[in-house]
């Protein structure tokens, strides 16, 4: 199991227990993280899964691949650090990883 | 606007669902009309995720989005099921003698006996961005689509995207408007690489101009918009602007269904699980629009829920006949219909 904190827009931190292999989105989903919409499900279909990634930990996530870019357009406040969280999948490198949620989702 | 069109069946929603009760209907004889707002038949398949592989459908391991609407054409092409894509139902009306009329929103009028809802998560409707306030301007100053040209005339247009509709109607628009600025996120686009060289070459000539950045907010007054402000890599800044068009993908809405008086759980249609009737008796929702206890929204559950439909549906088609089921691996006369006869 790898550590993995996802932050609320309200502040209120998720600390989850992630199955490597699995996505930060389904996480969310799973411990009903608010501001998780994930309306396609995972297909990388909308960007309502949208979560910034912390600075500390943007090399380790890595940069989005084009589709997912395509997809961040439709993203609120993209910024950066902006990932689509169904994107982002859980390995041992990821131990501790802090990613938090925006203001709204598209 | 012609005269009304006579079918058997008016399907509303054109995705895998909606497919296989062509097939189901047609093996009942019934003939079908299928309505859907998409360009295409497919529905979520293949608007979302034409290539991405599915893999709970009985007997294909693997198969994606795109192949599963195409083998589902080809399984339904015996019945000429007819299309009329781009078109949303606009209204549903009963008739006196228990029939329906099925009116769209470019002016068809289709008669039937029976309706099937096969709307999945409802028809696809252009997405409104996240930009506070933007509903005030909506239809007076921010629109989604263009229906006319002229609409745009003398305006100074700003538009947000960097998709095919963006760019498009960026080329389109600028000989029409007084100005015209193009806002994306990013120096790169989704767009068609001819239409985006064109527009950067419009760009060069100064016909046009080209930001880079996000809306942030909008100003105006009684729906008039004056200016949208930009969230810049160098900050803020307000672009003045008469007319907004962002393109920010479709989204799925219930849509007019809503209006139809039948009975609605959460945005879902429930139905009974025997024939999957609605409230009223001639109309069916099958596929994820549906709601009955312990649903679960599959494909393969749509498909059982068209087969059972179809029972109830041949009995209003034909009424008095017996209906007889068959097995089309035995039944020469469903070989026939299947034309493998």
């Amino acid at each position: 199991m790898t550590k993995i904190n996802i932050v609320a827009f309200d502040g209120t931190p998720y600390e989850i227990d992630a199955e490597n292999g699995s996505t930060v989105m389904e996480n969310a989903v799973r411990n009903a993280v608010p501001g998780i919409e994930a309306e396609c499900g995972g297909a990388c279909a909308c960007a309502t899964c949208h979560v910034y990634v912390d600075e500390a930990w943007t090399e380790a996530v890595g940069e989005p691949e084009p589709m997912e870019e395509d997809m961040l357009d439709f993203a609120y406040d993209v910024r950066a650090t902006s990932r689509l969280s169904c994107q982002i999948k859980i390995s041992d490198e990821l131990d501790g990883l802090v990613v938090r949620v925006p203001e709204r989702q598209a | 606007m012609g005269d009304a069109i006579e079918t058997d069946v008016v399907i509303v929603g054109a995705g895998p669902v909606g497919l296989f009760a062509v097939f189901e209907l047609g093996l009942y004889d019934l003939k079908c009309h299928l309505v859907d707002i998409l360009d295409k038949p497919g529905g979520q398949c293949a608007e979302l995720y034409p290539e991405k592989p599915i893999y709970d459908i009985p007997a294909w391991p693997e198969i994606s989005g795109q192949a599963l609407v195409d083998k589902l054409l080809e399984q339904i092409e015996p019945f000429s099921p007819q299309f009329h894509l781009n078109r949303m139902v606009a209204s549903v009306t009963r008739l006196d003698d228990g029939s329906f009329e099925v009116g769209t929103d470019e002016g068809e009028i289709l008669r039937c006996k029976v309706i099937v809802i096969a709307a999945g998560g409802g028809s696809f409707q252009p997405k409104r961005p996240p930009i506070p306030g933007i509903e005030a301007f909506e239809d007076q100053s921010v629109f989604y689509s263009v229906r006319h040209m002229e609409a745009f005339r003398g305006e100074d247009v700003l538009i947000v995207g960097g998709g095919d509709s963006a760019l498009d109607w960026t080329l389109n628009l600028q000989p029409v408007a007084r100005s015209l600025t193009l806002v994306h996120r990013r120096p790169e686009f989704r767009a068609a690489p001819d239409s985006v060289n064109k527009m950067f070459a419009m760009h060069e000539r100064g016909e046009l101009s080209f930001q880079v950045g996000q809306v942030a907010g909008l100003k105006g007054e009684g729906g008039r918009l004056t200016a949208a402000t930009i969230k810049t890599a160098d900050g803020l800044l307000d672009l003045p602007c008469t007319r907004m068009l962002p393109f920010f993908g479709l989204t799925m809405k219930l849509g007019p269904v809503a209006e139809w008086g039948l009975n609605l759980h959460e945005n879902l249609v429930p139905v009974d699980t025997e024939k999957f009737e609605t409230s009223t008796p001639g109309i069916f929702a099958i596929g994820d629009i549906n709601w009955y206890p312990g649903k679960l929204k599959l494909i393969l559950s749509g498909f059982h829920e068209a087969a059972l439909m179809t029972q109830a549906a041949k009995r209003i088609v034909s009424p008095g006949e017996r209906v007889v089921f068959q097995y089309t691996t035995s039944s020469t006369s469903l070989q026939k219909k299947l034309g493998v006869q």
